[in-house]
């Protein structure tokens, strides 16, 4: 039971980092069409800025706040740079384009940081908590809360804002959205800095756990997609659950069946998945026009 | 007809001459190589511009097959005692098996559907290949015996320069003319709508899957003669990076041109290559380099060319 139980947390905090990111994917896949590969990439920012601030003297809070925006700014910048100035390519093209950028950023963090591995302090201290037999970091709860608390405030966003209904409108029909006078490039910019914000957070949030490197990015992109692929891509509420479910996948796969291989696992699941449901677990059939 | 026939025999012929005339201005055999390189990545990109550029689907772990190629060549000879050449027909058939078992399921998918699913797979056999260590050498990778044929020692960069160069005329010619088959035709029918293409009766998703083994077998032959040639080789061959290079390679170069894959190749080979003096900006180079050819060349650079030649010619 202990053990269960510690592998239960233990996926639920990693699938929570990877639920961020499938969000980040999904809130700019809505906006634009564009998948975004170089999500991953402000998972590092925001674990090595903070890092970084924060070794220079800087208080961990205000640290983290800086990260946050020097990440924001990077995903205008990518959007602004990079994502206009193809507009109206295709949808292979763009992917190249992101995964370039993302290419492009860890070749920079490489240089401005280092190739070293980093760690944060727990927010609030790193003594294990005993739960029923299973020792929990108090850090853990902080990934859960932070990931709960940004879920909330997205879709009271989405959902209660007029800005918001904005991003769901382009996102339904583009076109339409322009016509009822939404400027959608602004829209798209909103999007990639709302992605970028939530990427660092995720990365602030889970560098006193997993350490911070400039590569982290790679696997978490790739993870992140495939989460937000399981749950049916451009769905936030898929995107969360895709993320916890594949979190769980992991811990309980390197837990009971073999940990040299965990992460295998998500890209088997998403492999068997894609298999059985082609359009995720939440997806909508589409159908195309002739 | 005849015409294209005639540009088929033009295109080859180039492509001999260029590969023949290119060591006279070779100073060292440096360039050899770098050359040998340009044409192992121009071969493994043109086999997947039959998937992407004719056939129209997406692959984002193609790594993966160049990474069964050069890993039989490197395993059966050493683990198994098979011999080297004979590991690279087992290496090509691999890899023809895995595309047909994984590529009937994965072929339904769409668009980025389908491109998680070639991506999972890439990850799933680099990830296989590092971790296997008592038969991979995992991360560091594993030395490859030399290829002999009938007594002789194939090595050295001269020699691997006509090999490969030999290997990539081969498969340009393959690939030229299959263009001109009923399988050809069907491929491109495919890309342009797949839909239509089953209502005049095209067996959609059989061709889709014989487009995927294609891509494979030159992927995996590629990734023999580059484990041959290097003598060495390590799971990165066979990782995600490689298979955005080789996918950058086929966009870059042009969607469904055998040439333009060569061109992309070579561009984006020697320009790493050109760059090395900024070792520890590779990356961020090689990230540069993607985007901005993908913004300004987004039809790639053959089409891009030929579009601007055929309007001069008409004006």
């Amino acid at each position: 039971m202990a053990e269960f139980l510690q592998f239960l947390i233990s996926g639920l905090t990693v699938g929570a980092v990877y639920a961020l990111v499938a969000m980040g994917f999904t809130l700019i896949y809505n906006a634009s069409g564009v998948v975004n590969f170089a999500q991953g990439e402000f998972v590092m920012l925001g674990g090595m800025v903070t890092v970084f601030v924060s070794a220079a003297g800087v208080p961990l809070p205000l640290a983290a706040v800086i990260a946050v925006v020097a990440a924001v700014v990077i995903g205008l910048l990518l959007h602004r740079l990079a994502i206009e100035p193809a507009r109206g390519a295709s949808a292979v093209t763009l992917i190249i384009i992101t995964i370039g950028a993302s290419i492009l950023l860890r070749g920079i963090a490489a240089i401005v940081f280092d190739k070293q591995f980093h760690k944060l302090p727990g927010f609030t201290g790193e003594a294990p908590i005993d739960i029923l037999g299973a020792a929990v970091q108090p850090q853990s709860f902080w990934v859960l809360g932070g990931t709960a608390v940004v879920v909330v405030a997205l879709y009271v966003f989405l959902e209660h804002t007029l800005l918001g209904k904005a991003v769901l409108a382009t996102a339904a029909n583009r076109l339409a959205a322009r016509l009822v006078g939404i400027n959608t490039t602004t829209i798209m910019a909103l999007a990639f800095g709302g992605s970028a914000a939530i990427g660092a957070i995720a990365g602030i949030l889970v560098t006193p756990i997993t350490l911070t490197n400039y590569d982290v990015g790679t696997l978490l992109a790739l993870k992140g997609f495939a989460a937000a692929m399981l749950g049916g891509m451009g769905n936030p509420l898929g995107a969360v659950v895709g993320g916890l479910l594949l979190g769980l996948l992991e811990a309980f796969g390197a837990g009971y069946l073999s940990s040299t291989y965990k992460d295998a696992f998500a890209f088997l699941v998403i492999l068997i998945v894609l298999f059985a449901a082609p359009q995720g677990l939440f997806g909508r059939r589409a159908v195309e026009r002739v | 007809m005849g015409a294209r026939l005639n540009q088929r025999f033009m295109i080859l012929a180039i492509l001999a001459v260029v590969i023949a005339v290119l060591p006279f201005l070779f100073p060292s055999s440096y360039y050899f190589r770098v050359a040998s390189l340009v044409w192992v990545s121009a071969l493994a990109a043109i086999g997947l511009n039959i998937l992407m550029g004719q056939a129209g689907q997406v692959s984002l772990g193609h790594a993966a097959f160049f990474g069964i190629g050069a890993y039989a060549v490197a395993i059966g000879p050493t683990h198994l005692g098979i011999p080297p050449w004979a590991a690279l027909l087992i290496g090509a058939a691999l890899s023809a098996v895995l595309a047909y078992l994984v590529g009937r399921p994965i072929l339904r998918l769409k668009g980025h559907y389908l491109a998680i699913a070639t991506l999972g797979l890439g990850v799933l056999v680099a990830l296989v290949i590092s971790t296997e260590s008592r038969w991979t050498g995992g991360p560091d990778g594993m030395p490859v015996e030399r290829l002999t044929l009938f007594g002789w020692r194939v090595s050295g960069s001269y020699t691997w320069y006509w090999v490969t160069g030999a290997l990539l005329l081969v498969g340009t010619w393959i690939a030229l003319n299959l263009d001109e088959t009923p399988t050809g035709r069907a491929f491109r029918a495919l890309h342009d709508s797949e839909v239509a293409a089953q209502v005049v009766g095209v067996d959609v998703a059989r061709f889709k899957l014989q487009a995927f083994v294609i891509a494979a077998v030159y992927a995996s032959i590629a990734g023999s003669a580059l484990a041959f040639m290097n003598g060495f080789i390590n799971p990165d061959q066979a990782g995600f990076l490689h298979s955005v290079e080789l996918v950058t390679i086929v966009v870059l170069g042009g969607l469904g041109s055998v040439v333009g894959s060569i061109i992309g190749a070579a561009v984006l080979v020697t320009l790493p290559q050109a760059l090395t003096i900024f070792a520890e900006y590779e990356h961020l180079l090689l990230g540069l380099i993607i985007i901005v050819s993908m913004i300004f060349m987004r039809n790639g650079i053959v089409p891009s060319l030929s579009g601007l030649l055929l309007r001069r010619a008409r004006s």
